[in-house]
């Protein structure tokens, strides 16, 4: 018997800019029943890019993870609390976590591209969906957002292994435009990369969030304050018998957070004095 | 330059610079012992194989002064044993069995062996990998003669039951027992390279919406392709050479037929059969244990070369 899915289709883009795409109420994500990342209650906008900062472990990746059902893939994964995207629950039972990727993409820390041809790189999320249209047109538009185009239009056909860490990482994202995502989570997508490959992506991004809805998590700080609207500020609490969990400690916009932030937590994070 | 600094400030000694020449203790003696024992195994090993080489050509070119290439390789009665007239070398049905009961082999193996693989690598929670995974490799330790008694006794009589006419020695049952045995070779080498693929590939494919069914066939299946073809090779090869299956359950007629339910006879049981018959040694039928032989040895050797020449040209190399 054919399932019933809940429409998860996205509005209209750049209408009311200022709509909530995600709404997260005392989210908590657990390993095996250990909590790694508790307490996290935001919302976030549409068009902007968000930024997640925070020392290691603070459970900035885990919860960006959860945003897609990408915790699904790890199987003591559980998450409790509220996630909503576009006012659906994420994790209510009958949601489809392949119909939630397909919305939410995802580019990670490392680049990842498939064994194959740049090409097939691209066709290869079209075609999975069943996208319909002229797959040469799909993957020249991808690569032209992916601001690749031109680097690799005569070699569509070579192994994406052959190009440089920067372009395979501009490839990811290109791959991620052509299932046309409504919101796109970044994993550190710069933490592989040279400084001049890591301003491209940079540029990239803020060419995209006219379009798209960006969460991008970092460890570079300079990073955070160059590209996002808003901040999230993460922090590890130690419990008793070493036990770690993260918590959100502070959210707002990004000038607020670097400049004039509430909590001492961060503002000695963001000033370098730990972490 | 570093350490010769720090060596230097170091008290006690002095302004002198550290000796750093070889000193002969009982040590170093034992290295070198070590060292010569470790290539006394590798060149033993190369000898063995080369011996087994000289052997097998210089036997099998006593037998091509007496019986023609043309007749060996292009005849269709095999009847070395026979006495007078009817004795015949042709080889072909000899062949002929070999690779039709490995056909089958694999008909059977193929399928079985991958779905399990896949099942095991991507579908399987760890629990049941755990449990899993070694209960198929001990199918891989039961020895052979199990299997054909298995063949012979219990599956052969079970195939008549449910309506099939067989002889009580035939092709079909030792052929379908023959992709039992190679099944867990085939899962289990299948399913290593699977699980070599790595995590951030099936992340990847998720990420843009793919199904795990899609992530299996479109990325992790063609990402392992080279290992999963070595696994091919690996159970073709067994099921090529394979000889007490055969020799228990297909019988000793060599039947160049496409007919399964008679008696199938592939080279290495033949091998087997005149080994223990009563055949003087010297005399030509006893030299086509070597002629068969040295056939045997050129196809599984080819297959190899093929296989590595396939995996060379696939293999995807990941950082």
């Amino acid at each position: 018997m054919p399932k019933v899915r809940p429409a998860l289709d996205a509005p209209e883009r750049r209408e009311g800019a200022q709509a909530a795409i995600f709404s997260l109420k005392d989210v908590q994500v657990a390993y095996g029943g250990v909590p790694a990342v508790e307490n996290v209650t935001f919302e976030l906008v549409k068009n902007e890019i968000t930024a997640f900062i925070g020392p290691s472990g603070c459970g900035k990746s885990t919860l960006l993870r959860c945003l897609n059902r990408m915790n699904d893939l790890i199987p003591s994964a559980s998450v409790s609390g509220q996630v909503l995207y576009h006012d659906q629950d994420l994790y209510a039972p009958d949601i489809d976590p392949v119909q939630v990727r397909k919305r939410i993409g995802m580019v990670f820390q490392k680049p990842n591209p498939f064994p194959k041809s740049i090409y097939e790189n691209i066709a290869f999320g079209p075609r999975v969906l069943g996208m319909k249209g002229d797959m040469d047109e799909i993957v020249e538009s991808a690569l032209r957002k992916g601001a690749l185009w031109d680097e690799v239009k005569d070699r569509l056909k070579t192994n994406a292994f052959g190009m440089s860490g920067g372009q395979q990482q501009r490839l990811c994202i290109a791959r991620t435009m052509a299932v046309e995502p409504d919101v796109i989570l970044m994993d550190e997508p710069c933490s592989a990369l040279d400084p001049i490959s890591t301003g491209a992506i940079e540029e990239l991004m803020l060419e995209l969030k006219r379009n798209y809805s960006i969460v991008i998590v970092t460890h570079n700080m300079q990073q955070a304050a160059r590209v996002s609207d808003r901040t999230a500020f993460y922090n590890v609490d130690k419990l008793e018998e070493g036990k770690r969990v993260g918590k959100l400690v502070e959210f707002a916009p990004t000038e607020k957070i670097f400049t004039a932030p509430d909590d001492k937590r961060t503002e000695e994070y963001v000033t370098g004095k730990f972490g | 330059m570093d350490g010769g600094q720090e060596l230097a400030a170091r008290p006690g000694t002095g302004s002198a610079p550290p000796s750093l020449t070889r000193v002969r203790t009982r040590r170093s003696a034992g290295e070198q012992a070590i060292k010569v024992l470790l290539a006394g195994a590798a060149v033993l090993s190369v000898l063995t194989t080369t011996g087994i080489v000289v052997t097998l050509i210089t036997e099998s070119s006593k037998f091509f002064g007496e019986v023609p290439f043309r007749d060996f390789f292009f005849g269709t009665d095999w009847a070395p044993l026979a006495g007078g007239a009817s004795q015949s070398f042709g080889v072909a049905p000899l062949i002929w069995s070999t690779l039709y009961l490995t056909l089958i082999a694999l008909i059977v193996a193929v399928p079985l062996g991958l779905g399990v693989g896949v099942y095991l690598a991507e579908y399987a929670s760890p629990r049941v990998r755990k449990i899993f995974k070694p209960i198929v490799e001990l199918l891989a330790g039961i020895p052979t003669i199990v299997f054909g008694y298995f063949a012979l006794t219990f599956f052969t009589p079970l195939l008549k039951d449910v309506g099939i006419n067989l002889e009580v020695f035939n092709g079909l049952s030792g052929g379908i027992i023959l992709g039992i045995l190679v099944l867990p070779t085939i899962a289990s080498v299948s399913e290593d390279a699977m699980s070599a693929v790595p995590q951030s590939l099936r992340e990847g494919a998720f990420g843009l919406g793919a199904a795990k069914w899609q992530v299996v066939v479109r990325v992790v299946f063609p990402a392992a392709l080279s290992g999963i073809v070595a696994a091919l090779v690996l159970g073709a090869s067994r099921a090529i050479g394979e000889t007490v299956v055969i020799l228990v359950a297909s019988g000793n007629n060599p039947n160049l037929t496409f007919d399964l339910s008679v008696a199938h006879q592939n080279m290495a049981a033949f091998i087997a059969n005149v080994a223990r018959a009563d055949v003087s040694a010297g005399s030509v039928a006893y030299a086509t244990i070597f002629a068969v032989g040295t056939t045997l040895f050129a196809m599984t050797f080819l297959l190899n070369l093929i296989a590595i020449r396939f995996v060379r040209k696939y293999r995807q190399v990941y950082e």
